[in-house]
């Protein structure tokens, strides 16, 4: 049990332990942000998943075709805003229900990235490592904050302007009273399904850039396993951060630390069980979800779709 | 032993799915989301392939014990979910989900050690489980020239036998109200736990079944592996999601869906990868799903002009 102790320590005080978490938050923090939106809105958006997985794969195809990272970028982003495009028109404008669509959407996604990708088999130009002076050598997180692929840099506007757009906006207003209380907003004129479209639209541009930064930026290659269920641990994370932003963000972040917990540990030299260490992000999800699903207030409308003239 | 005949590894095929399909409808008429059959259908498989290795008794009680054991193990996963649901309001579509990536995990686990799951001559660079005994296997009858497996009768008779649970029994009727309004639900004295927790653990211990025929049926190998349940459990929930919830209408699907599931195999030796199902089936259910939106959208137009 010392032993074990000491050994977290050890992977508390590695400088490659904050680097490493944050290289797997990033994925998780840019997915949560972009289904916090959704969610805010009254949409529970199951395919986050699809959208992340589509993204990595549209991203690695536009990095093969033409070895520009930015072009890769927006091959991601629209891949991510493609998805959330049949998402939000199939439940929010033709009113079908939106977990049977997100459910489909998730088994398409893993079907035909996977049958693409054995067809093309792209070969991915990894963004470079940009290191931001000063900022960098802050002890402990510095590297792990300010010395890292450029396009994890994308969060830190990200998130603020989530933060601004649906709390400081008419927009953002009209968009959290829609998912708190569509028949309220209805009769005030806002059109609820449009906003919530439109919600569901800033997720896909959200985890786009999820997407994108698993291949461009983490990984340097599309696996058909890659996203392995990244997309529902961010949802965790939504639930996890009690349907706030900041819990959205530390959430993503602490489930980032649980992926990455394998191989830092395994790197410091220590030795576990595999199979632990690969169950270990999910079953914290799960217990995360456990100690604190209570806590926060969900958005009263959360999945329940708004059909005018319905109570 | 001949070969099963195209008829016969599509029918075969079908079982499984619609088992699957079929507990899935049983959570949705409650209004709970199973989303997790994929692993509840390995660990089904798994416990079926311990039995069917382990047990030293006669062909038809190996079958029963395992896909016994395989029903209990796996309804005993969704319970999980369906305890965390009604306790800690934890939403079942995400518990179910994640515990499905532990299920993985545990299997895999299994398959590291000779006193679960792995071959106790294990000859391959993976781990591959113990090789299932004649008895521990699904018979088959033959229907025109078809080597078709039992387990697609067992298959009907489950369907059938919950759509009459459903549609015709006090306990049918209690979890449709627990599924269509809550509310009304509590006020006529239905224990959304009890009701909504057993519909959860119907549809785990169906998905566990599942795996036990998919397991014995001859088509998965004869062996368990990491990988055995590939998409069975996923492909369930999309004939589920097809029918509409409703288990007549699953007995077609699922058959649809093992064919284009065995055809993919036959098509795979023509160079086209097999993956194309999963496209297929999902381009299926969203093709589906257009027509009644649409329709719902035209009738919401022509009421507005009908109003102004």
């Amino acid at each position: 049990m010392i032993a074990f102790g000491g050994s977290i320590l050890d992977v508390l005080s590695s400088n490659s332990t904050y680097s490493s978490t944050m290289r797997f938050a990033a994925t998780l923090v840019f997915a949560a942000t972009g289904e916090w939106i959704a969610e805010r809105a009254g949409t529970m958006n199951i395919s986050l998943e699809a959208m992340i997985l589509t993204a990595a794969f549209t991203s690695a195809l536009g990095s093969d075709l033409t070895g520009n990272v930015w072009v890769a970028l927006l091959f991601g982003l629209a891949g991510g805003f493609l998805v959330s495009l049949i998402q939000g028109v199939m439940s929010h404008r033709f009113g079908a229900n939106q977990f049977v669509v997100g459910l489909t959407l998730n088994v398409l996604a893993v079907g035909l990235t996977a049958f693409i990708a054995a067809e093309v088999n792209p070969v991915v130009k990894r963004a470079g490592t940009v290191r931001i002076p000063l900022l960098a050598r802050i002890p402990l997180v510095g590297e792990a904050l300010f010395a890292q692929a450029w396009i994890l840099y994308f969060l830190y506007p990200l998130i603020p302007f989530a933060w601004w757009a649906v709390y400081r906006t008419r927009w953002g207003l009209d968009l959290r009273c829609a998912g708190e209380n569509p028949q309220a907003a209805d009769v005030s004129g806002i059109d609820v399904n449009k906003r919530r479209r439109q919600a569901v639209y800033a997720c896909g541009l959200c985890a786009g850039l999820a997407g994108t930064y698993l291949t461009i930026g983490q990984v340097g290659s599309f696996g058909a396993d890659g996203v392995s269920g990244r997309g529902f641990i961010a949802l965790a994370a939504v639930i996890f951060g009690g349907w706030v932003l900041k819990g959205a963000v530390g959430g993503a972040v602490v489930f980032g630390f649980f992926l990455a917990f394998g191989s830092v540990f395994q790197a410091l030299g220590y030795e576990a069980n595999p199979q632990v260490l690969g169950a270990l992000p999910y079953v914290m999800a799960i217990a995360t979800m456990i100690l604190f699903a209570r806590r926060g207030r969900q958005p009263a409308a959360l999945g329940r779709p708004f059909v005018r003239g319905l109570t | 032993m001949r070969s099963p005949g195209s008829w016969g590894l599509t029918l075969s095929t079908a079982a499984p799915l619609l088992v699957v399909a079929a507990g899935t409808i049983v959570a949705a008429k409650a209004g709970l989301s199973n989303i997790g059959q994929e692993g509840q259908l390995l660990l089904g498989c798994a416990a079926a392939a311990f039995i069917g290795t382990r047990a030293d008794v006669p062909a038809p009680l190996v079958i029963t014990l395992s896909f016994l054991g395989a029903m209990v193990l796996s309804g005993l996963w969704a319970g999980l979910a369906a305890l965390m649901k009604f306790t800690r309001k934890v939403p079942e579509v995400m518990s179910t989900l994640l515990l499905g990536f532990v299920a993985a995990q545990i299997t895999t686990f299994g398959l590291t050690k000779k006193w679960l799951l792995l071959a106790t001559k294990n000859t391959s660079r993976v781990n591959n489980g113990q090789q299932l005994p004649d008895r521990a296997k699904m018979p088959t009858f033959t229907l025109f020239g078809n080597q078709v497996s039992w387990g697609v009768i067992i298959a009907l008779v489950v369907t059938v036998v919950i759509s009459f649970v459903l549609g015709r029994t006090t306990i049918g009727f209690r979890l449709r109200m627990l599924g269509l309004n809550a509310r009304t639900a509590r006020r006529a004295g239905v224990s959304a736990a009890v009701v909504g927790g057993g519909a959860l653990i119907a549809s785990g211990a169906a998905a566990g079944l599942a795996g036990g025929l998919w397991m014995t049926g001859g088509s998965a190998g004869d062996r368990f592996t990491s990988n055995v349940s590939s998409n069975i459990g996923w492909q369930g929930l999309l004939v589920a999601l097809l029918a509409r919830d409703r288990a007549s209408l699953a007995i077609p699907m699922a058959f649809v869906f093992a064919a284009l599931r065995t055809g993919s195999s036959f098509l795979a030796a023509t160079g086209v990868d097999r993956r194309i199902t999963d496209v297929v089936q999902a381009m299926l259910v969203l093709a589906l799903l257009v027509p009644p939106a649409i329709a719902a959208v035209q009738r919401r137009r022509r009421g507005t002009e009908g109003a102004s």
